[in-house]
């Protein structure tokens, strides 16, 4: 099994973040930037599940990722220009970003069964992790209200992901 | 005249009494009862749901939905601000689940006329 290298930079990144907590405090625009920056990544993962997979159940899942995520990154986008705010690039972002580019580079390379396993394994892995994230750094330092709304919207939803997730990993593996 | 003004009490008070118990002029006649669905949950099912009601729902999640009956008498989709309605036919249980994110479950329960 590959491992969830994507997963492996988001926890350490979040732990450096979650270590230098006395120091500068996540803002409500570096929680926005993150929070809107782990939904694109799970979308475009999702786009290329659906140019890569023919599994009908992997394909469902893949359209519910683009579809749900999409919903979640436009209501951000509205509310984050609602607030006036800029969401702010930050080392966890970036680490996001390019953690995700490089799988998706190595997830082009499988196709047929193995793509179907690695795809499905990475989102139960990711949505974990992203779970674990909004729960325990992005929800309770959110300091709008309406944002901490969304988040906490966002992982109930994304648990559900999860749960899906977990349920296809277990048929498709 | 006194029978009169009998009468006009009588109706008077009637007309009083049918305007605070709605539900005593319209027993039987099919209601619509709204359920709400938010925050990735369905609202509970509406108190006093009868064969030939019909139950509305309302999506105000930014999330496409779905209302699929687990006994599969309906399974519709319901996207983000809209609503849906189906007509009740018997009394009963009808469990049902969002198809889309099966952990929503809920439950319409139809008491007999």
């Amino acid at each position: 099994m590959r491992k969830p290298v994507l997963t492996i930079a988001f926890v350490a990144a979040l732990a450096a973040s979650a270590f230098a907590k006395e120091e500068p405090k996540i803002n409500d625009a570096q929680i926005a930037h993150i929070a809107y920056t782990a939904g694109q990544i799970d979308i475009a993962a999702g786009k290329q599940a659906l140019a890569k997979s023919q599994d009908p159940m992997v394909r469902m899942f893949a359209e519910e990722m683009v579809r749900d995520h999409a919903a979640v990154n436009d209501q951000a986008l509205a509310l984050v220009k609602k607030l006036g705010v800029t969401p702010q690039d930050n080392p966890t972002s970036k680490s996001l970003s390019d953690s995700a580019a490089q799988k998706l580079k190595d997830y082009e390379k499988l196709s047929g069964h193995a793509y179907d396993v690695a795809y499905i394994q990475n989102e139960v892995a990711y949505h974990k992790t992203v779970n674990g994230a909004l729960a325990n750094t992005l929800i309770p330092n959110a300091q709008n209200a309406e944002l901490k709304g969304l988040l906490q919207t966002g992982l109930k939803l994304f648990q559900e992901h999860e749960a899906h997730a977990e349920h296809l990993a277990a048929a498709v593996h | 005249m006194r029978s009169g003004i009998a009468h006009i009490g009588l109706v008077t008070g009637l007309a009083i009494a049918m305007a605070f118990l709605p539900g005593l002029s319209s027993a039987k006649e099919p209601a619509v009862h709204r359920i709400v669905i938010g925050k990735m949950a369905f609202g509970p099912s509406p108190p006093g749901l009868h064969p030939g009601d019909t139950v509305e729902w309302v999506n105000e999640d930014i999330f496409l939905h779905s209302i699929t009956a687990e006994d599969k008498s309906f399974d519709i989709d319901i996207a983000p601000k809209a609503t849906v309605r189906i007509v009740v036919k018997n009394a009963g249980t009808i469990r049902y689940i969002c198809k889309y994110h099966p952990s929503m479950q809920a439950q319409l329960v139809v008491e007999p006329k």
